[in-house]
């Protein structure tokens, strides 16, 4: 079953086009991510499926109902906030039993459900304390238990990865996926972090200007962009110039070029082969990005920090195989 | 090495403003002190300090033959004080004040609401100006003002008589209490011209409030399945409790203490900050005066307790 259908939705703020003539279809269960720079459209996206917007073109259903006029208490869908935007005069147990109150349901069974809710977000015994005295990290567990409670057909995530440092932020990723696929819930998640979103999602839907640049598995996405900016966003891969391309036999006027696809030394079989110069290095850990200067195009090169790299100035060849070189659409 | 890092450094200041400024740079708590002494001495000596001696008096009486104040403590003061004359003033001055606040507050949560979160640019700068406008002008010009609109030949009773609606003005000045040969000689005219008067104390606090809730509350509250009612009940109006509470703590204590526009707009009954403006002056009653300024000590300290215990202040 179909949870989220976008037929050509659009909404415009006078002469902004904030999301333009989308077209999406998610799938009930799937842990879907939106991606892309800030002002794309994503977070509009995400807030025309709460509610908070509503589109001045197209059709939006959830789950086969009609969604446009609907307002945001009317519908099965429930939002974790970026900032997670807890109510800071009530408990945590308020806080997260609220959809259950406004709803009329018994004071004693919302209790139950809150704090089983909490327990599930490994917070139990949290109950009492006020919003203000928890850690960002716990705040935004709470938001998650708050959202859960009420059993929504789609939980939709804005961000909500943002605030948090790095370790948090992968153990969050984890236990987001987890959670997920053992609630079997539609997840619905907006990011601008590409990592988090290959990581984490079934689908991609990659967002700029207002449309989707491009559809598809974190692979298809990450391997074969289908255009220059999901290239450029999305894991950093090269562009090869349409001299480049013309050189290499590639027909169209743009092609991507995975930089841990390439390595430094002469062609084997079957593999196509560039020469230029080492402009610069760096050193990332796992690995070392070399730029190498391709008649103009710098070109990163991923190798393994294990490796000998030549130094700056040397003269050097790169190869890939052949099928590791994507033309792309022009744009 | 070490004379290159010590040219680093700028030299040490000579003058003694430099001085001074090193001097408090290493101690802080000077310059605090500095700063904070005038202003606590003054509220702590003149303000607070005066109000003490002030109370001091309520326990003092009056001489009945002579006229002089006898310094023996007592409570005769306070027995007169609730005499049932006195007694009735501080009833219609408490109704008053709080029919007043509650009035203010209904008039002004709707205006601080348009402007915390409608209100943008030219027209958040309109409605400053329109908020604040009247409290440039004079207090007695907008009162007397008010007297002629008021008034029997005003220009309200001859709008009321073009909508052919006088029977509705006579009706509603026949009533007990509310009622009166005019509304500018009636506890109605007093009530509108106090709501008049201290609008703009209940507005802005209000707004501050509102100002301060985030929008995605609001959000998280719909998104939750909130109605717009339920909304409101359980975010919005707890967040905005508190701009409430300071404003109608401003309307219910200037309205507990006014003893001008009851004077000019109002039936000749007395008001709490009228008979202490009497007993001071001609009775010259010095006792029965600070007894009297000590009811709205009392009523707000009273009132802002029972406000605590509401949870006003816990989303401070």
């Amino acid at each position: 079953m179909t949870a989220v259908l976008f037929d050509n939705v659009s909404r415009h703020f006078g002469a902004v086009r904030a999301v333009d003539g989308v077209n999406l279809e998610i799938a009930e269960g799937e842990f879907f991510a939106m991606l892309g720079p800030s002002g794309s459209g994503k977070t509009t996206c995400l807030r025309l499926m709460a509610g908070f917007e509503q589109p001045t073109g197209g059709h939006i259903e959830i789950f086969g109902e009609t969604a446009e006029g609907v307002p945001p208490y009317r519908r099965s869908v429930n939002t974790v906030f970026q900032d997670y935007a807890l109510f800071p005069h009530l408990s945590i147990l308020d806080n997260v039993a609220y959809g259950l109150m406004v709803k009329g349901v018994g004071r004693e069974e919302r209790r139950r459900a809150a704090e089983d809710a909490l327990a599930m977000v490994k917070l139990p015994g949290y109950g009492s304390r006020r919003p203000g005295q928890l850690s960002g990290g716990q705040r935004q567990r709470v938001a998650l238990a708050r959202a859960l409670v009420n059993k929504p057909k789609v939980l939709l995530l804005d961000e909500p990865l943002g605030a948090l440092d790095l370790k948090l932020r992968e153990q969050m990723q984890e236990e987001l996926k987890i959670l997920q696929k053992s609630l079997g819930i539609t997840f619905v998640f907006v990011t601008h972090d590409q990592g988090e979103a290959l990581s984490m999602a079934d689908r991609i839907a990659v967002f700029n200007d207002g449309r989707i640049q491009q559809l598809g598995s974190p692979e298809e996405v990450y391997k074969q962009p289908k255009t220059r900016f999901v290239a450029d966003f999305v894991g950093s891969s090269n562009v090869l110039p349409a001299k480049l391309c013309q050189r290499l036999g590639v027909t169209s006027s743009f092609a991507s070029l995975r930089p841990e696809a390439i390595v430094l030394s002469a062609p084997g079989d079957g593999a196509l082969s560039l020469s230029g110069t080492v402009s610069a290095h760096s050193f990332l850990g796992a690995v070392t990005r070399v730029v190498v200067d391709v008649d103009g195009s710098r070109i990163s090169v991923a190798t393994p920090a294990s490796l000998v790299v030549p130094k700056v100035g040397s003269p050097v060849t790169i190869s890939f195989a052949a099928d590791e070189l994507h033309p792309m659409e022009d744009a | 090495m070490t004379a290159v890092a010590e040219k680093l450094m700028l030299p040490e200041p000579r003058g003694p403003a430099g001085r001074l400024s090193d001097f408090f740079w290493k101690h802080p708590h000077v310059l605090l002190t500095v700063l904070l002494a005038p202003p606590l001495l003054w509220l702590g000596v003149v303000y607070i300090g005066s109000l003490f001696a002030l109370l001091l008096q309520s326990f003092f009486s009056i001489d009945d033959f002579s006229g002089l104040i006898n310094y023996e403590f007592t409570f005769a003061t306070y027995r007169q004080l609730l005499s049932e004359t006195n007694l009735d003033i501080i009833l219609r001055t408490v109704s008053m004040a709080a029919t007043v606040t509650v009035a203010s507050a209904l008039i002004a949560f709707p205006i601080a609401y348009y402007a915390a979160r409608y209100a943008q640019g030219k027209w958040k700068v309109l409605f400053y100006l329109g908020v604040m406008l009247p409290l440039w002008s004079s207090y007695l010009v907008k009162i007397y003002a008010w007297k002629l609109i008021l008034a029997k030949e005003g220009i309200l009773t001859w709008l009321f008589e073009k909508l052919h609606l006088l029977w509705l003005l006579d009706a509603w000045l026949s009533l007990p209490v509310v009622g009166g040969n005019s509304l500018s000689v009636s506890y109605t005219g007093t009530f509108i011209v106090f709501v008049y008067v201290w609008m703009p104390f209940m507005i802005l606090p209000i707004q501050a409030a509102l100002e301060r809730v985030p929008t995605n509350l609001i959000e998280a509250s719909s998104d939750l399945g909130g109605t717009p009612a339920q909304t409101f009940r359980h975010v919005l109006f707890p967040l905005a409790l508190p701009g409430i509470v300071a404003g109608s703590i401003f309307t219910f204590s200037l309205t507990l203490g006014d003893y001008i526009i009851p004077q000019i707009i109002g039936s000749s009954r007395l008001f709490i900050g009228q008979a202490v403006y009497a007993q001071q002056g001609t009775a010259g009653n010095i006792p029965l005066a600070a007894a009297f300024t000590v009811v709205p000590i009392v009523i707000m300290g009273a009132y802002l307790w029972m406000a605590k215990r509401m949870g006003a202040f816990d989303a401070l």
